[in-house]
């Protein structure tokens, strides 16, 4: 089973894709130009601050709002491990899942802790804070294998016969 | 046991007799909707994919509208982008500068009932006002479709709207959809389908219908679908066949959850900073003092709503401080609102009449506000930084009470 930890950020109810991403930064060419601007509508100074292994722990309906995939590629590209939250948004659910970005549904967690905390991950099984355990549920199966395959992009690579 | 209406929908697509809530199903894509902010995305992915040509070039349509005229300079580079790929995959169905791509992806007969639409877009929900199950993706699942003609959907839960009666004169669809995200929360539908019917459904204007299908992403849904009728009919050009016929919620339906309203207990209602479930009556905010109205997007950009505002404006002036900006939602639009006299009443009364686009909506070009400002805006969003920097307070009201805020310089419910 796979583990991690990782130092923790918080984030809010509805953090939507306005706040991950900014439209006016949407037409930036890559999302290496696009990722000092995340979060800065609530958090300026939050991109400059996290660190690769990073987890973001949310409330509810996180990802909400616009379909803009930039959004789960720039928390990526912020080196973001993976994003544990009350609930997702279904767009930016699908949008991590294809690109890699590990998401985790998990109801209580957020009201119990506090940022700058550090946690330990169990996929498909649990997180564990200051030795109390909380579930996590499985991903169904037509998922796994997008995340197996490496993302939906290499995916269909496969698919095509190259690489 | 009954199906709903998107259960109809999805069995009907994948040759299926039946489909349930969960079944995860691949169904055959219908029509795709490009638009210029994520063509460079979409491309570089295909590409990265390896694919060479698009599944079915007719079923394609992109459309330049949030970048449209551009507003910075690197903005060119997505039509150049764009272009490219139209000719190397020989699309045919291209809008350069024809307004917002939701408007016109059912004003240019590009879906029709009963349809499976996907779009880079959010409010691709918008479609379910002709009864097409249409909704949001990114733009790798995007690339997918493009090579392959088909995606993976889960079969989602289904809640019923009913709303019986008429509404008052002062109340527009835009109040009614605001109040349902407002009870239902901004993650209340989540996963789930949202089926509209009532008698005062069946009085509304696909163009009102398209207002509620269009914010159903607000609440989280997955789509907003309405039942075709004749309404539908005259609007999509067409006539229903018995699919198309057929597509309204069985009796013995399986529904998550019923919702009933009256409508004559809906009064005008605004979203408030700076979360779109936030609602209050206009009334109990009246005289807060205002900057800017905006007037347009996907969401109220359409004739009955410049008409609406015209109504309210007409021999009045905006107020001296305030600037009001109308943007019609497509050129059709914006022709038949000059032809009918809606946009010579909002110019005499003071307004900014705009090129038809995304805009202001998405917080690009045309009047974005500073630290401190108030816009009233008939847009679909009121998210902290949309129209501006992120101390702009942003209240979401329908046009006939956008048009009223403008005239008094404050928030009134005095349409």
């Amino acid at each position: 089973m796979e583990q991690f930890t990782g130092r923790v950020w918080t984030l809010g109810d509805d953090i939507d894709t306005d706040i991950i991403i900014p439209t006016e930064y949407l037409a930036l060419k890559t999302i290496e130009e696009m990722k000092q601007y995340g979060f800065s509508p609530l958090r300026p100074e939050l991109a400059a601050q996290i660190r690769p292994g990073d987890i973001l722990v949310a409330g509810k309906n996180f990802g909400c709002g616009s379909s803009r995939e930039q959004a789960p590629e720039v928390i990526k590209a912020l080196g973001i491990r993976c994003v544990i939250a009350k609930s997702f948004a279904r767009i930016f659910f699908r949008n991590a899942i294809n690109n890699g970005l590990l998401l985790i549904e998990q109801p209580d967690l957020y009201d119990d802790m506090k940022e700058g905390d550090t946690i330990a991950v169990t996929v498909n099984q649990d997180v564990d804070y200051q030795g109390k355990r909380y579930p996590i549920a499985s991903l169904p199966e037509n998922l796994v294998e997008i995340i197996n395959a490496g993302g939906l992009v290499k995916a269909m690579r496969r698919r095509n016969g190259i690489g | 046991m009954g199906q709903t209406i998107i259960e109809k929908i999805i069995a009907h697509n994948s040759k299926a007799d039946s489909v349930k809530p969960g079944d995860i199903v691949t169904v055959n894509v219908d029509r795709v909707m490009l638009d210029d902010i994520m063509i460079p995305f979409i491309v570089d992915k295909f590409h990265e994919m390896g694919f060479t040509k698009v599944w079915d070039p007719d079923k394609v349509v992109l459309i330049y509208d949030h970048l449209v005229p551009a507003s910075q300079q690197d903005d060119t580079r997505h039509y150049r982008v764009g272009d490219a790929f139209v000719k190397e995959c020989a699309l045919t169905h291209v809008h350069r500068s024809d307004g917002i791509c939701h408007q016109l992806m059912t004003e240019a007969g590009y879906v029709k009932p009963g349809d499976v639409v996907f779009g880079t877009d959010s409010h691709t929900t918008t479609y379910g006002c002709v009864g097409a199950f249409s909704t949001g993706i990114g733009y790798t699942e995007m690339a997918a479709i493009l090579g392959t003609g088909n995606l993976w959907v889960k079969v989602p839960e289904t809640i019923r709207v009913e709303i019986e009666g008429t509404l008052p004169e002062s109340v527009m669809s835009k109040d009614v959809i605001l109040r349902l995200i407002g009870d239902l929360g901004a993650d209340g539908a989540t996963y789930r389908a949202l089926e509209f019917t009532g008698t005062a459904i069946d009085e509304m204007s696909v163009a009102s219908r398209m207002t509620i299908a269009n914010m159903a992403i607000e609440a989280g849904a997955k789509c907003a679908l309405f039942s075709p009728d004749e309404k539908t009919a005259k609007y999509c050009q067409t006539s229903l066949d018995g699919f198309q016929k057929s597509l309204r919620g069985d009796e013995d339906a399986h529904y998550l959850q019923v919702i009933t309203y009256q409508a004559e207990d809906f009064v005008p209602v605004m979203a408030c900073p700076s979360q779109v479930d936030k609602i209050r009556k206009v009334s109990e905010l009246e005289g807060t003092v205002i900057d800017q109205v905006f007037i347009g997007s996907c969401t109220n950009g359409r004739l009955e709503d410049l008409q609406a505002a015209a109504k309210v404006l007409e021999g009045k002036t905006v107020a001296p401080f305030v600037k009001l900006i109308v943007t019609p939602a497509s050129r059709k639009v914006y022709e038949e609102a000059l032809a009918c006299g809606a946009l010579q009443t909002l110019l005499k009364a003071g307004a900014i009449i705009t090129h038809p686009g995304c805009g202001l909506c998405c917080g690009r070009t045309g009047g974005i506000l500073c630290d401190g400002e108030r816009v009233v805006a008939t847009n679909n969003r009121n998210f902290l930084g949309r129209m501006g920097t992120s101390k702009v307070e942003i209240y979401l009201a329908s046009p006939a009470v956008a048009a009223a805020c403008a005239a008094a310089g404050k928030i009134t419910a005095r349409i």
